[in-house]
């Protein structure tokens, strides 16, 4: 379903953020990304919703490549795709019902389905009462939920996590990880970027570990670079 | 379609100043560019309507014989340009200036005045060098003493024409450009509050287009405002100098009508040119 084949990345100031990347993650798996601060986590992430594209080798995800997606696939594959972030990025103006729908309007949605699909994402983050909030009036913990739901509003088939609790204490963190798992149960695939060990020592999913933009480790062994360090 | 109608308004009130001044430069732009299309409408006008006056008069040698004159009005006929001429006799002309200047009447003595023809011109062949080309013709009769017509005032009122023309086009384009440049500003400026609302949108995969078309109908309200208000004032300009000038017509509907549309052209072309440069920022 994703396929990395020998990614390298290279930004014009900072140079080699990914290099030799090749792995493949199967439908509704979990995953946990790992490593050290500019190891090339969010890099990996960003290639997956072509706000990156690789500067060699491939990138694909369901039908999409990075080798030939025109402008109207990413389109098409974005509204496919989840993504929430380490700070929320929701729309301080706007309650959290109003952005959770934001994600249906944008993308041209009728307004007569769009209510219906905001209250059950909400109620499926566990925040069916604050629909009326701002983000403001909610907790960090709450203000990822809102976040979530504006990524499962549209039905993904995989939910990118860029270190989604990076901002919340550790009973937040379990609730929010929870949730995640909940999600992928239904089976969407969800691919977490974190440095909290200790999840991934308590959970039993498939890690990859990144370092100076190579993958030293992936626990499910896939075919393709491995063991650098 | 109504969000994109709802963040254009939104627009306007994020930005006040600027969105009020891009009204009023692309206001300014059309009304300089109106008023010397004023001047150029009213111009016309007066144009055709001094041509309807224009007469070529050649005044005749003394003692030309009637017969003569009558030959020679044959001749006259036969120019394309000309659509009637006419012999005015001596007498006529007496009795024509007696009437004219009543109280001097005394000063005119029978064979003063001359006969003379008097020839109008076809419309459309009443320009400054067709006139000028009939009278250096009638100048070739031999009993053709003079002939006087009102080149001055033709020419000058073509060229005043003209010169209203190209100091409408000028100052309105000068206007125009800086309308231009304001309106680029305030998307720059638009596009700088909503960045974080832009990249959202296109994370969660709004089309360009979908992104764009608030900022275009922001500039084709704008245009449209601008178009109006300088409509507007364009009127309130005739009222005032026809009552304290002279009477001036204002455009007919379909000319007004076609500044309010330049006005919503200028708007969305500015929109249209800035918007993608200042997306490709977030
Ligand atoms: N937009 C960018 N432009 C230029 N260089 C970038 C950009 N984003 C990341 N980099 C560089 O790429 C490298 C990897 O960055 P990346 O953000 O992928 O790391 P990370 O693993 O997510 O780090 P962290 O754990 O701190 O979030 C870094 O050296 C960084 O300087
Ligand atoms: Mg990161």
């Amino acid at each position: 379903m994703i396929r990395y084949t020998s990614v390298h990345k290279e930004y014009p100031r900072t140079g080699v953020a990914l290099t030799g990347v090749s792995l493949a993650i199967g439908k509704g798996e979990f995953v946990f990304l790992t490593g050290p601060s500019g190891a090339g986590k969010s890099t990996f992430l960003k290639l997956l919703f072509f706000e990156e594209r690789p500067t060699r080798g491939e990138v694909k995800i369901g039908p999409v490549s990075s080798a030939t997606a025109r402008t109207r696939d990413v389109v098409d594959l974005r509204r496919r795709l989840g993504i929430v972030f380490q700070d929320f990025r929701l729309l301080e103006d706007r309650t959290a019902e109003q952005n959770v729908a934001f994600a249906l309007e944008v993308i041209g949605t009728p307004q007569g389905a769009i209510p219906a699909r905001v209250a059950r994402a909400l109620a499926q983050v566990g925040l069916a009462g604050k629909g009326h909030a701002l983000p403001r009036e909610l907790s960090g913990g709450e203000q990822q939920r809102v976040a979530i739901a504006r990524a499962l509003v549209n039905d993904p088939f995989v939910l990118i996590a860029d270190e989604p609790t990076g901002n919340l204490d550790d009973r937040a963190t379990r609730g929010i990880f929870d949730l995640l798992r909940a999600i992928n149960a239904s089976g969407t695939a969800v691919i977490m970027a974190t440095h909290n060990m200790e999840l991934i020592r308590r959970n039993p999913y498939r890690t990859l570990e990144l370092n100076r933009g190579q993958l030293v480790f992936d626990s499910a062994d896939t075919p393709g670079d491995g063991e650098g360090t | 379609m109504r969000l994109a109608l709802r963040e254009a308004l939104l627009a306007f009130r994020r930005a006040p100043l600027l969105s009020v001044l891009s009204v009023t430069t692309i206001a300014v732009s059309l009304f300089a560019f109106g008023l010397f299309g004023l001047v150029a409408v009213n111009l016309r006008s007066a144009l055709q309507r001094v041509e309807e006056r224009v007469e070529v008069r050649a005044f005749l040698a003394e003692g030309t014989p009637a017969d003569a004159a009558a030959a020679a009005i044959a001749d006259i006929l036969v120019f394309p340009e000309v659509a009637t001429a006419e012999y005015v006799t001596p007498e006529r002309a007496l009795a024509r200036a007696r009437t004219e200047l009543g109280e001097f009447e005394d000063v005119f003595e029978a064979g003063v005045l001359p006969g003379s023809i008097e020839l109008r011109l076809r419309e459309g062949q009443r320009a400054p060098a067709t006139v000028a080309a009939v009278a250096r013709r009638l100048r070739t009769f031999p009993f053709v003493d003079d002939v006087r017509y009102g080149a001055e005032w033709v020419e000058k009122l073509y060229r005043l024409r003209t010169i209203a023309t190209v100091a409408g086009l000028a100052l309105g384009a000068a206007f125009a450009a800086v309308a231009v440049i304001i309106i680029g500003t305030t998307i720059r400026m638009t596009v700088l509050a909503r960045a974080r609302e832009i990249s959202l949108m296109r994370l969660v995969g709004a089309t360009d287009g979908f992104i764009r078309l608030p900022f275009l109908l922001e500039g084709l309200a704008k245009g449209v405002l601008g178009g109006g208000l300088a409509l507007g004032l364009l009127y309130i300009a005739t009222r005032v100098i026809s009552a304290q000038l002279i009477e001036v017509t204002f455009f007919d509907p379909p000319l007004a009508a076609g500044g309010v549309l330049a006005g919503a052209l200028l708007g969305f072309v500015g929109s249209a040119v800035s918007v993608g440069r200042q997306l490709r920022r977030v």
